[in-house]
């Protein structure tokens, strides 16, 4: 016996009669992809808004602290006097 | 007068939505019972996976993708499957229950769905002579199983 005749006879087998569906399915399915969608959409707003505070946050305190400039000397030489 | 025709077009891909599940939803519930190995009658594993998919293939539509449903929904289902094929390693009592999950899920989508092997591998992340190798192991089991079958 050929692969595509055994290949054939499986699919015979696997072609049985389809089981009964659930009436509301197509319902239940779209209400659960609405609700999927909203969450995504808010956790997608939520970060981004998120995203937004830090960037501004941190310019503030970039423009306050102004950490690309050296630190003031802490220290001053010795002084032996003159 | 945009929001009405948002609402209209909403309502009309509800409509297509509904229209698709009464279409293929048989199909893709056999196809799901056949993976989790469960019964024509009893099937709440398929119908949970089958579930998940279409909601999945819904949400996906939304946002306005436009590839085939029945494609989106069928690869859904296999991935999810997939994923969780440990639960499902022991049949309920479905025909392809003597079959390891990755047996069933390639014979259901090279066999029984006519998925090219090429692309079944690309979804399950095997190699092609794999998916050609792992079909024809599952084929000669089923042969042997219905034969015993058959003699005994």
């Amino acid at each position: 016996m050929r692969q595509g005749d055994k290949e054939a006879a499986v699919r015979r087998l696997l072609d049985t009669p389809h089981p009964p569906v659930p009436g509301d399915l197509a319902a239940r399915a779209a209400a659960r992809g609405d609700r999927a969608r909203r969450r995504e959409r808010t956790l997608r707003r939520t970060g981004g808004a998120l995203a937004g505070i830090a960037a501004l946050a941190f310019s503030l305190w970039a423009a306050e602290a102004r950490p690309w400039e050296p630190p003031p000397a802490a220290t001053t030489p010795p002084f032996a006097g003159p | 007068m945009g929001k009405q025709r948002t609402r209209s077009e909403r309502a009309a891909r509800a409509r297509e939505f509904e229209d698709f599940v009464a279409g293929a939803a048989g199909r893709l519930l056999h196809v799901a019972t056949l993976l989790t190995a469960e019964t024509r009658i009893r099937n709440p594993y398929a119908q949970e996976l089958l579930a998940a998919a279409l909601a999945h293939a819904y949400a996906v539509r939304e946002r306005g993708h436009d590839e085939d449903p029945y494609a989106l929904t069928r690869d859904g289902l296999a991935l999810r499957f997939a994923r969780t094929a440990r639960r499902h390693r022991t049949g309920r009592g479905g025909i392809l229950g003597a079959l390891t999950p990755t047996e069933r899920l390639v014979l259901v989508l090279c066999l029984y769905e006519g998925v090219p092997e090429e692309q079944a591998g690309a979804l399950l992340g095997l190699p092609e002579a794999r998916v050609r190798a792992v079909c024809a192991r599952a084929v000669a089991r089923m042969r042997s199983r219905t034969g015993k079958g058959a003699a005994a």
